[in-house]
């Protein structure tokens, strides 16, 4: 457990020193960079709640992300557009205040998991895989086909969303807020995991006749879980919009929510870091593989395959040299 | 709209549902048998489209192409899973997903890379263009109806293989209780580089029949491999039957839904706005089928309970 806490303040430093560096140097471009791999973690970080804790395998976690996406991309250009989204029966109006987009993003995302969950937790193991993915890729087509807000092609905001007291445009400022969102997040999930919800859940993973023999509607603890794992990751989508000022449907796209899992998988599947270091690492694979060869995909393929099959636990695992503890 | 439109529509349905069925059909049995859920049958569906349209341009043979779909994929598939697959049986679904997903980023950038980005072109050869008249006056592409042709005469020959002979009765056997069939001597992992060798083969076949139709391109798999899991999640995972079944309903869902529910707006709803509903609706509406099939049986139509 030392050596992981270890690790694990470790890669917090590297994600507060590189950019503040870079940024001291005058790279932005690091800076954005850094940015993208805290959002990533973000999303990482929501799922693993779901796959890691309660060994939920939901390959359809972009839906959430892009929620998340949508919901920045429609508020923000109603703001943009001085039109209402809503006049009757009352006024709903478009913001382009950070906070108010983060909570629209999170309730939203966290409906749909809601749904979602509810149908797709009645089944189980490689059905739960499937169902999961199908929703995904029908929220997909829906944005695809549905042009009120630019179809296939996307929306497109021009300036980045407000906060309070900040100024959002330049880079260090807004990886700050997508850094203390991620803080947060990790922190929730830790107090969580170690929660006798958290507790209910992982042993739901482990041993479901059991959990349910306590006394413990298993039904339902995984469905909170997936429901909170889908608002992060919504909350992840809304931030990812703003750093790119752009939404579009590949945010919804199958490829992103199998990114999501690489994330998890490279870093440590159930470890609290995991998804922060996977996701760290697979921006710098994209930026320096994707520097060395256009076909960069083959090689981070063949990463991938190398770590499933001959480094279980990932890259915190072979590091901890432990197992995955639940007891805090 | 008219019974002959509609009629039109219903072949174009049992067209892409026989075309679903070929995919579905691999995939509930490689993981009937082998409990293997195989991300990468998008792949090789690809890998048949792509090997097809390099014969049929060497050798202008639409014929030696189709071969060569189910030569290509099967090859491919035995040594995928002799390589890499066939050590990921043991492991759990999250393993076998993500190795799975590696070897989709693998197969399409190789893909790429030998081939480029720019979409092939797989003609329809000579014999089967135009169309015909059916019974009742109706045209129909003779392509279309031979696809249709090909894909009940595979679903009849998979049946058979299943239920009467002596390979089928082992991977029938192997769908029960795979110790138990490795003690009375079946050598498990040859029977297992078989039934996914097959799966491949029908995948490819399957992408190089709907090549002609549509473009070769990297990444036509993948949507192709999300509705047939679709397919398998309605009619059951590992059921043969039930992947025909599924497929054949999500394959007329589909089409129908694309040209009727527009239609079915317009007769109360201003024009454009009618579209843009329909087909927003129609795009969901498999989904909404495996949401309705969940909802009352969550281990699908013919699914062991």
């Amino acid at each position: 457990m030392l050596r992981e806490r270890y690790i694990n303040l470790i890669v917090l430093a590297l994600l507060l020193v590189v950019p503040a560096h870079a940024y001291v140097t005058g790279e932005p471009f690091t800076v954005t960079l850094a940015t993208r791999a805290v959002i990533f973690a973000l999303a990482g970080v929501g799922l693993n709640l779901a796959l890691g804790q309660g060994g939920l395998v939901s390959f359809g976690h972009a839906a959430y992300f892009g929620v998340g996406g949508y919901v920045m991309g429609i508020l923000a250009s109603h703001a943009q557009n001085y039109e209402p989204i809503l006049q009757v029966p009352f006024l709903i109006e478009g913001t382009n205040a950070m906070p108010v987009i983060w909570l629209v993003a999170i309730v939203m995302s966290a409906l749909l998991a809601l749904l979602v969950g509810a149908l797709s937790l009645r089944t189980s193991g490689v059905y739960f895989i499937m169902v999961t993915l199908a929703f995904g890729q029908m929220l997909y087509y829906f944005t695809i086909s549905w042009p009120a807000y630019g179809g296939e092609d996307g929306l497109s905001i021009y300036v980045r969303n407000q906060f309070p007291g900040l100024n959002t445009l330049d880079p260090i400022q807004f990886y700050g807020i997508c850094f203390v969102l991620l803080c947060a997040a990790l922190f929730l999930v830790d107090r969580i995991n170690k929660s006798p919800f958290g507790l209910a859940l992982n042993g739901a993973h482990q041993n479901e006749e059991r959990v349910q023999t306590v006394g413990i509607n298993v039904y339902r603890v995984r469905l909170v879980a997936f429901v909170i794992s889908g608002a992060i990751t919504g909350l992840a989508g809304a931030l990812f919009a703003d750093l790119n000022r752009f939404v579009s449907p590949t945010m919804f796209s199958w490829q992103i929510s199998g990114e999501i899992m690489i994330f998890i998988i490279l870093g440590g599947v159930g470890r609290l870091f995991g998804p922060v270091l996977g996701a760290a690492l697979y921006i710098l694979l994209e930026h320096f593989l994707g520097g060395l060869s256009e076909y960069w995909f083959i090689y981070l393929g063949a990463i991938l395959l190398g770590v499933v099959l001959f480094a279980k636990g990932g890259i915190i695992g072979k590091l901890a040299k432990r197992e995955v503890s639940h007891d805090g | 709209m008219n019974t002959l439109l509609l009629i039109e529509q219903i072949l174009n349905g049992l067209q892409f549902g026989v075309m679903l069925f070929l995919m579905a059909a691999g995939l509930t049995l490689i993981f009937g048998v082998m409990g293997l859920i195989n991300l990468a049958h998008g792949s090789l569906y690809m890998i048949g489209a792509f090997a097809a349209a390099a014969v049929a341009g060497w050798t202008g043979n639409f014929f030696l192409a189709l071969i060569a779909s189910l030569v290509a994929a099967a090859i491919v598939g035995a040594l995928v899973e002799l390589t890499i697959i066939r050590r990921l049986y043991a492991r759990d679904h999250l393993e076998q997903v993500l190795a799975t997903f590696a070897l989709i980023l693998i197969f399409s950038e190789a893909t790429r890379w030998i081939f480029g980005s720019f979409p092939l072109f797989l003609n329809v050869p000579e014999v089967l263009k135009g169309s015909i008249t059916l019974p009742g006056g109706i045209q129909y592409s003779l392509y279309r109806l031979t696809i249709i042709g090909i894909g009940l005469a595979v679903a009849v020959g998979l049946f058979l293989l299943i239920s009467k002979t002596r390979v089928g009765m082992r991977i029938r056997a192997g769908e029960n209780d795979r110790e138990m069939i490795a003690a009375l001597g079946v050598d498990i992992s040859v029977l297992y580089t078989m039934v996914f060798a097959l799966g491949a083969a029908l995948a490819g076949l399957s992408g190089a029949l709907v090549g002609a139709i549509q473009s070769v391109e990297v990444g036509m798999g993948e949507p192709v491999l999300i509705l047939a899991f679709v397919v398998i999640v309605i009619g059951g995972i590992g059921s043969i039957k039930g992947a025909f079944a599924g497929a054949i309903l999500v394959g007329l869902t589909d089409t129908l839904g694309r040209t009727m529910l527009p239609l079915v707006f317009g007769s109360f709803m201003e024009a454009s706005a009618a579209t843009t509903v329909g087909s927003a609706l129609a795009s969901m509406l498999i989904y909404i089928l495996m949401a309705g099939v969940l909802l009352f049986k969550p281990t699908g139509l013919f699914g062991a309970t």
